[in-house]
């Protein structure tokens, strides 16, 4: 859900660039107390791991495919503050060096899948993972629920970028349930790799897992 | 799991998507080009202007063989995005102390 250059008009993309960056001036200072010098490393994996990840476009209807967003992915294993700033890297370099989402539009998808995406989702993980009372499994069901939501989440976002400088001349209405319905087939995917690879980790490194932190082993 | 092989494993897994199995990767548009297209506003996008750069849509420019195009493209995005996120994480340790 990469936008290019010229869907969105010059204002609401600064608008959001705007946003994104005050997101991330937060998402800087909560990693700064957060995060000790041992997770750095996992921020790293995390981050290439989304990357390589984004280029695995999966088929998910006649003549469509989705591909990982990441954001409660990272979100889980690495806390949603270093989180945002992995997703805004991914981005940053898929924008400038892959010519992926355009360079004016950069804002706008830091905005919806780094701070969105990540923020939002981290919040439906938090729910989930305390009405499941904080257990193990409930860090995978959190995980897989949270995964779900947050791609028509982030969609939801474009649309409403969309209904303020949209530079197309259709409904907004029209263009969010277009959005909103191809985002949640596409988030099944999500859910699906983002549940198995923190299982994964949990498996084998459940001390790393930000997601398990206060929570019951 | 001791860290060293932890970590290996996964710039293993890592590589191995971007790499190798991207060249596998559907070509089909993504949900939002595909809503551009079904709608009719996918007119609308712009040229990036980076659009001619070396690594261009995932290939590396000059590499005719596309498997080994985007295959390189992949990696190098790896090396790329793990760089720079250690940069930052040191940068923000740094000014912790």
């Amino acid at each position: 859900m990469h936008i290019p250059d010229g869907f969105i008009n010059i204002p609401t993309a600064s608008a959001s660039a705007a946003l994104a960056v005050a997101g991330l001036g937060y998402s800087v200072r909560a990693a700064k107390e957060k995060l000790d010098e041992k997770a750095a490393p996992l921020v790293g994996l995390v981050a290439v791991f989304i990357f390589a990840g984004q280029m695995i476009n999966f088929p998910v209807a006649a003549g469509t495919s989705g591909h990982l967003l990441g954001a409660v992915l990272a979100a889980v294993l690495v806390g949603p503050h270093a989180a945002a700033l992995a997703l805004t890297v991914v981005l940053a370099i898929q924008a400038l060096l892959f010519a992926d989402g355009g360079l004016t539009a950069l804002g706008l998808n830091v905005f919806n899948m780094a701070i969105v995406g990540v923020w939002g989702g981290y919040g439906a993980f938090l729910l989930v993972r305390k009405v499941l009372r904080s257990t193990r499994s409930a860090v995978l069901v959190g995980s897989a629920i949270a995964a779900f939501i947050s791609v028509p989440l982030a969609a939801t976002a474009f649309s409403l970028q969309y209904a303020i400088g949209g530079q197309g001349t259709f409904a907004a209405s029209t263009v969010f349930a277009a959005m909103f319905s191809t985002h949640i087939v596409i988030g099944i995917g999500e859910a699906v790799i983002t549940t198995l690879t923190v299982g994964a980790i949990l498996k084998t490194r459940p001390d790393l897992v930000f997601g398990m932190k206060k929570a019951k082993a | 799991m001791k860290n060293k092989r932890f970590y290996l494993i996964g710039l293993t897994v890592a590589v191995v998507l971007a790499g190798f199995l991207s060249f596998y990767a559907s070509s089909s548009p993504d949900g939002l080009e595909k809503v551009a297209i079904d709608l009719g506003f996918i007119d609308t996008a712009k040229e990036s202007a980076v659009a001619d750069s070396a690594l261009a849509d995932y290939g590396v420019a000059g590499v005719e063989n596309e498997r080994l195009s985007v295959g390189l493209a992949g990696i190098l995005g790896v090396i790329a995005t793990g760089a720079i996120m250690m940069i930052i994480m040191r940068l923000i340790g740094r000014k912790k102390n």
